[in-house]
């Protein structure tokens, strides 16, 4: 609800200042400014502050194996962060996509006796298909994302499971485009690597620069001005959960080539760290604030801590889980606390 | 939350008319799909239509009702608690560890961390205006953790006592202890939304918090109390399955209660966007996921369809709930 006056607040302040005011004015608008700033690229500021904090401690933090390796790791949570983003922009919510996740990458590895492109088309075809249904039902029939998406991810879920006997499918030993997809390089460049940077490229680039990407914030600002503006609001709901569909199917299909087999447990739990990226990047769940590269931030921030907490190594695992717990309360307090700053102003 | 109601406002009238209302009402697709799946599995399903079945799977799905109860009245107020999982396993953890100091102190002891996490989950909602699914989400993830660490890194942790046992498995003539303490919970909750000033402000709070709050609702308070008491049945649940299991298991008890309690609620007829509560009906709701668990393990179906079948009934549960409108 806040939103619309965020935005509206935020844009008059730099010629807001007239040239004689007083010293006070000025100061208190170029605060407000850092703040403004802070709040919407606070994630990459703690991305930048864990990473020096990383190389002022441990030698091996900043070395090119490591760092390669928490992109690799983040890669294909990064994907299905991204497509999160999208719907999370239109005010939505995909609970589905560990669930579509694991479908494709069964009907990924399902297919790879066929060859590499039939095994990506049919897994990435089939997760999308399941995120058009999603869209279908809650554009259509009207019933909310969280509902839908729930039902999604237990019914796919258990179409998984069903369908394989609750056994892993091995991907083809000689389906080599598909393992080199899931395990190969570019130069020192692992492939999932290259292929989230050219998703989350195109994924700025379609929400900064194209009619669908500013149709998906006019959504999510507010549904009922977007209809009266004469957006189609229900093609552009369906084509966001499509598209996340089809991001997790891509997810999915890396996931199975890179484990060398398509498990039906797989991505189960991933629908929450997906949303916790997000969040911490600082895309609002209300919808129509945030964006990609934000996400990207919140990926590598989760992922760079995670990284700091296995390298100190001393601490249990099971204490990880409570940092980061607090750590994502953390940050969405702080979040909350500016963001009402600036509103207040 | 007890607060004495005025005896105008007997029990007997609500009885009276629950019947009839949960059939006309949002709940009344969840009633048709439970009797409809009690009558088919009577009819075919070998077995399943004797007391001993029932009894066991009433006893089954306690812990699921108690645990959405509170989801009920969280979601009345247009929230949502993801965290009741971990609130489960943080309660086992702590009511295992502490069996030392007599079962008194345990129980005080789990209870307490139960109430302490859904009062920070609430102050987190209502003060810090943070959204319920992050701040419930990120109890989650910590909460799990911090249950594993209790349980002195993620052992199992045993429970031997007899006495302890009793909560778990008990029986009071042919009825399971866990049954009697749901019923006792499901009551104190319909009563409790309807007749008690606490019910009321939790159902303005949800319907319009702005109106509520002009009208003199103390929605801050209201709001904590709500996420405290669904921590505070998190918490009892954990000590049941505790208690059933033997031990506390940190790393599964619980884990992913959260969608079956928020299931069973939706299908029971309480809408996600609140200022409703039908705590019956979140029972039908419940009783409606774990006939079909059982009954599809009776029949040798494998447990991958039954999840298929839940959520075809979630949605068209939903559907049918749908405002009446353009």
């Amino acid at each position: 609800m806040s939103t619309p006056i965020a935005s509206t607040a935020a844009t008059p302040v730099a010629p807001g200042v007239p040239a004689g005011a007083a010293p006070q004015p000025p100061r208190s608008a170029r605060t407000r400014r850092a703040m403004i700033v802070l709040q919407h690229q606070g994630a990459l500021i703690a991305l930048v502050l864990a990473s020096l904090f990383g190389f002022a401690r441990y030698a091996t933090f900043l070395t090119p194996e490591n760092l390669l390796n928490v992109l690799r790791q983040n890669s294909m949570l990064g994907l299905v962060a991204l497509g999160m983003t999208f719907v999370i922009l239109t005010a939505g919510i995909d609970l589905s996509v560990g669930s579509l996740l694991a479908v494709a990458g069964i009907v990924g590895a399902t297919l790879s006796p066929r060859g590499t492109l039939v095994a990506i088309a049919g897994g990435v075809g089939a997760a999308t298909l399941l995120g058009l249904v999603n869209g279908l039902v809650i554009a259509k029939i009207r019933i909310q994302p969280f509902v839908v998406t729930l039902a999604m991810m237990i019914a796919a879920r258990g179409a998984a499971l069903a369908f394989t006997g609750e056994e892993s499918v091995r991907v083809a030993t000689d389906a080599t485009g598909l393992t080199w997809l899931g395990r190969g390089f570019v130069g020192p460049i692992p492939v999932p690597v290259l292929l989230l940077a050219v998703a989350f490229a195109a994924g700025w680039i379609v929400l900064r620069h194209t009619a669908f990407g500013r149709h998906v914030y006019a959504v999510g600002d507010e549904e009922g001005a977007a209809r009266l503006l004469g957006l189609e609001v229900d093609r552009v709901v369906i084509a966001t959960y499509a598209l996340n569909g089809a991001l997790a199917g891509l997810a999915g299909v890396l996931l199975a080539a890179r484990l060398g087999a398509g498990q039906p447990v797989a991505g189960t739990g991933w629908e929450l760290d997906a949303i916790a990226a997000v969040v911490v990047g600082g895309t609002v769940l209300t919808g129509g604030q945030g964006g990609a590269g934000l996400t990207l931030s919140g990926v590598l921030l989760l992922g760079v801590i995670l990284n700091l907490l296995n390298l100190e190594g001393t601490l249990s695992p099971w204490w990880q889980w409570v940092i980061r717990g607090a750590f994502l309360l953390a940050v969405v307090v702080v979040q909350g606390r500016m963001q009402r700053t600036v509103d207040a102003e | 939350m007890t607060a004495a109601a005025p005896p105008t406002v007997p029990p007997t009238r609500l009885s009276a008319r629950a019947p009839a209302r949960l059939l006309s009402g949002p709940t009344g697709g969840a009633v048709l799909a439970l009797v409809a799946l009690v009558v088919l599995n009577a009819l075919f399903t070998p077995n399943f239509a004797t007391a001993a079945n029932a009894w066991n799977i009433l006893w089954q799905v306690s812990s699921v009702v108690i645990v959405a109860v509170g989801m009920t009245i969280v979601i009345a107020t247009g929230g949502i608690d993801l965290s009741v999982g971990s609130v489960m396993a943080i309660a086992g953890a702590l009511v295992a560890t502490q069996l030392g100091h007599g079962i008194p102190v345990a129980v005080l002891a789990a209870l307490l961390g139960a109430v302490a996490i859904g009062t920070l989950n609430g102050t987190l909602v209502a003060r810090w205006k943070i959204q319920p699914i992050v701040v419930t989400l990120a109890t989650l993830i910590a909460g799990r953790g911090l249950a594993q660490v209790l349980s002195n890194d993620g052992q199992l942790v045993p429970v031997r006592d007899a006495t302890f046992e009793v909560l778990g498995r008990g029986r009071i003539g042919p009825v399971p202890v866990p049954v009697i303490i749901a019923a006792v919970v499901v009551a104190l909750a319909a009563y409790a939304l309807r007749a008690t000033p606490f019910g009321r402000y939790v159902l303005a709070a949800g319907g319009n918090p702005a109106a509520a709050r002009l009208a003199g609702v103390p929605v801050q308070r209201t709001m904590i109390m709500v996420y405290a008491v669904c921590g505070l049945l998190a918490g009892i649940a954990g000590l049941l399955e505790t208690s059933r299991l033997g031990a506390s298991d940190a790393a599964k008890m619980g884990l992913n209660i959260e969608l079956d309690a928020i299931a069973a609620t939706v299908v029971g007829g309480t809408a996600l966007s609140g200022g409703r509560a039908v705590v019956l009906g979140t029972v039908v709701g419940a009783l409606v996921m774990q006939v079909i668990a059982t009954s599809f393990n009776m029949l040798l179906i494998p447990y991958a369809w039954s999840l298929v079948l839940k959520a075809a009934i979630i949605l068209v549960a939903v559907y049918f709930q749908r405002p009446k409108q353009a």
